[in-house]
């Protein structure tokens, strides 16, 4: 009876939360998926006819926006290790007693909703806005300089946006070394940069994967910094999705786009995570 | 097989007046904290010299500063006052990564994102040692500790004890001028533990190399060690060869930490020549050897080992310190048998008697027994 009981148990606690993925995740997943096959308009309705053209159109149609939306998930991750890493490298290092309110310092925009925060850029980046006005009145900038509406204007958005996410798991990371190893790297002749090199970045990087994942992911699907903060030159696919769904009601091809979205996000994961294998960072690192 | 260096030889010249420049010295040492506003002083004044191939230990409780001690050898902490030289060069304000001195962490350190070859030859990579030399004396010092064969395992996926060598070898293949290891041993259970002693003391003799051993263990110290330094309270309380550590412990602190040890104290009845008499009770006398010019009256401390004492059912002749009391308590401890005896004044005294011919015991609980003791058993305490 109580073997029984035992071996319901891990069933029992995987029910709930694989009961809400199987209804709010899978369920709509395959409806999408089929809805990408179809053919038809709003007005006649839409019937399934594997319908495999919104694909080819799409793709077709959008190939730059696709592309498009790589880069600046790309070129937001970069920026996002690069801010991200010393700032989780200091509260993990330096934090002292102090750790946890300089973690809630970094998650404090969190409290602020995205959209909003993202408006308030907006707001801060505009072409007479409190920061370029200025320095434009003070002759520091070009009469046509502006940022908004620039590529560098939606990166700017999306590398901050995401930016917690980032730091989190570095964090993390770096707060499992063991200060003890940096001492042992020094006592065996290492400098600051080589220690640096070969003990703190190998064991981080763990922690830095994991906060590629969480941010290029999001940051490539994104479509509100695009919107908020972007141009006609800037669209991305989320922003293309989010048109086709929403404005034109082409279900099938905003459906299609989503998929193909999805299909090069996983083929990308997983080329990183085989290039790239925790295992076999650390192994590279260790030479 | 390694080179070897000064050898068993080194002991002996640790004698005070050796021309030889120290390995180590510490010159008026102080390291003072600031924590919580408040400046704590964790040694206050330590004096050492430490001779070339030496196994040295640095002995005493937690928070006395042994470790801070050696943490200024290794160049992890900066004293606030004093000097710290290695072979004769002031090292005071030099970094840790450029001093020839090597540790051997509480808990190993161990890279986990290296093999142990890896780990192994982190330094004499650093170093920019060429590669087949690097080969080579990875190689030798992984026989010395016995690990060959075990190159390529992580350090997560071997034993403790397997660990340990690891991190000697580490630290021993760069052929550090001095070897500092921080209780090494501290997390290795009790069989193993012994057995590292022996061997750590045969690695030390092989290598020739100075070895500066942070210990809380008094028996581990005893064992290995050609020289102690006690530590008490940020401060050296002694510093002398182990045998004369146990046998004439410096300080009420040095006679308490190290072994068991029954303090005394009573005033001078007559003094003849070298030999003070000191009485306690009616019956009893304690006769104590002592230098200085003692007078009558004075009191005198004085501390007598277990084992040194016999414990008799009759009165025992001759010259001997004799005491008179009731056995409060008699514990078998397989080799040996533990009286304690509580005196007329009401001090208690623990008497180890060897179980060397039958195994019957001299006195049961509640008996009234005689204790007895060599004068040159009785060391008076400054």
């Amino acid at each position: 009876m109580r073997t029984l009981r035992a071996r319901l148990t891990p069933y029992a606690l995987i029910f709930p939360g694989g009961l809400w993925l199987a209804i709010f995740f899978v369920v709509p997943t395959v409806v999408m998926l089929s809805l990408s096959l179809q053919s038809g308009n709003v007005v006649d309705g839409f019937a399934f006819t594997f319908n495999w053209h919104s694909y080819v159109d799409g793709v077709t149609t959008y190939h730059d926006q696709i592309v498009r939306s790589l880069l600046y998930g790309l070129a937001a991750t970069v920026i996002q290790i690069v801010i991200g890493f010393p700032v989780a490298y200091w509260i993990a290092f330096k934090g002292a007693n102090r750790k946890s309110v300089y973690l809630f310092l970094v998650l404090l925009p969190f409290l602020v909703s995205f959209v909003l925060r993202t408006i308030s850029w907006q707001y801060l980046l505009s072409d007479n806005g409190i920061l370029l006005g200025p320095l434009r009145d003070a002759g520091l900038l070009p009469q046509d300089f502006r940022i908004l509406a620039t590529p560098a204007a939606v990166i700017g958005g999306l590398s901050y946006n995401f930016l917690p996410f980032m730091i989190l798991p570095m964090y993390v990371a770096l707060e499992r070394i063991d200060p003890r190893l940096l001492e042992a790297a020094q006592d065996l002749y290492a400098s600051r940069v080589q220690t640096f090199l070969r003990v703190v970045l190998p064991l981080s990087l763990p922690g830095v994967f994991a906060g590629v994942l969480m941010t290029f992911v999001p940051a490539s699907s994104d479509y509100v910094n695009a919107s908020v903060l972007g141009g006609t030159n800037t669209t991305m696919i989320g922003n293309v999705i989010q048109n086709q769904y929403l404005i034109n009601q082409d279900y099938p091809i905003a459906a299609a786009m989503s998929f193909t979205l999805m299909a090069v996000l996983l083929v990308g994961i997983f080329a990183y995570a085989r290039a790239l294998g925790t295992e076999d960072v650390l192994e590279v690192a260790a030479r | 097989m390694t080179e070897i260096q000064a050898g068993p030889g080194a002991a002996a010249s640790a004698a005070p007046g050796s021309q030889q420049t120290p390995a180590i010295e510490l010159d008026n040492v102080v390291k003072e904290y600031t924590s919580h506003g408040e400046v704590v002083r964790a040694v206050k004044g330590v004096s050492l010299a430490i001779t070339e191939g030496e196994f040295f230990s640095l002995l005493g409780p937690s928070g006395c500063g042994k470790t801070t001690s050696m943490r200024m050898i290794a160049g992890f902490e900066d004293p606030t006052q004093g000097v710290v030289r290695l072979h004769g060069q002031d090292v005071t304000s030099v970094a840790p990564n450029k001093r020839d001195v090597n540790m051997v962490f509480q808990s190993y350190a161990l890279f986990p994102h290296m093999s142990v070859w890896e780990n192994v030859a982190f330094g004499l990579k650093r170093k920019k040692v060429e590669s087949a030399e690097i080969q080579r004396r990875v190689g030798e010092i992984l026989e010395v500790v016995d690990l060959t064969g075990r190159e390529k395992r992580r350090p997560r996926e071997m034993s403790g004890g397997q660990q340990q060598r690891v991190a000697l070898a580490r630290a021993l293949v760069n052929r550090p001028r001095a070897l500092l290891l921080d209780e090494p041993l501290g997390a290795l259970d009790l069989k193993l533990r012994q057995a590292m002693q022996i061997e750590l003391k045969r690695i030390q003799r092989d290598v020739g190399i100075t070895f500066v051993y942070v210990t809380h263990d008094q028996g581990e110290a005893l064992t290995m060690s050609d020289r102690i330094a006690v530590m008490n309270d940020g401060l050296v309380d002694q510093l002398a060869a182990p045998r004369e550590i146990y046998e004439r412990p410096a300080t009420k602190f040095v006679a308490g930490f190290i072994g068991t040890s029954n303090l005394l104290s009573g005033s001078v009845d007559k003094v003849n020549g070298s030999t003070a008499v000191l009485a306690l009770g009616p019956s009893d006398r304690i006769l104590a050897p002592v230098e200085e010019s003692v007078s009558v009256g004075e009191t005198l401390e004085l501390t007598v080992r277990p084992e040194k004492i016999t414990i008799s059912t009759g009165q025992p002749e001759g010259d001997l310190s004799v005491v008179q009391g009731t056995v409060s308590e008699v514990v078998y401890l397989g080799t040996s048998n533990s009286y304690a005896v509580v005196l007329a004044d009401g001090a208690e005294i623990t008497v180890f008697q060897q179980n060397a011919h039958d195994s019957t015991i001299t006195a049961e609980r509640g008996d009234t027994v005689w204790l007895s003791w060599q004068p040159q058993h009785s060391y008076v305490l400054r």
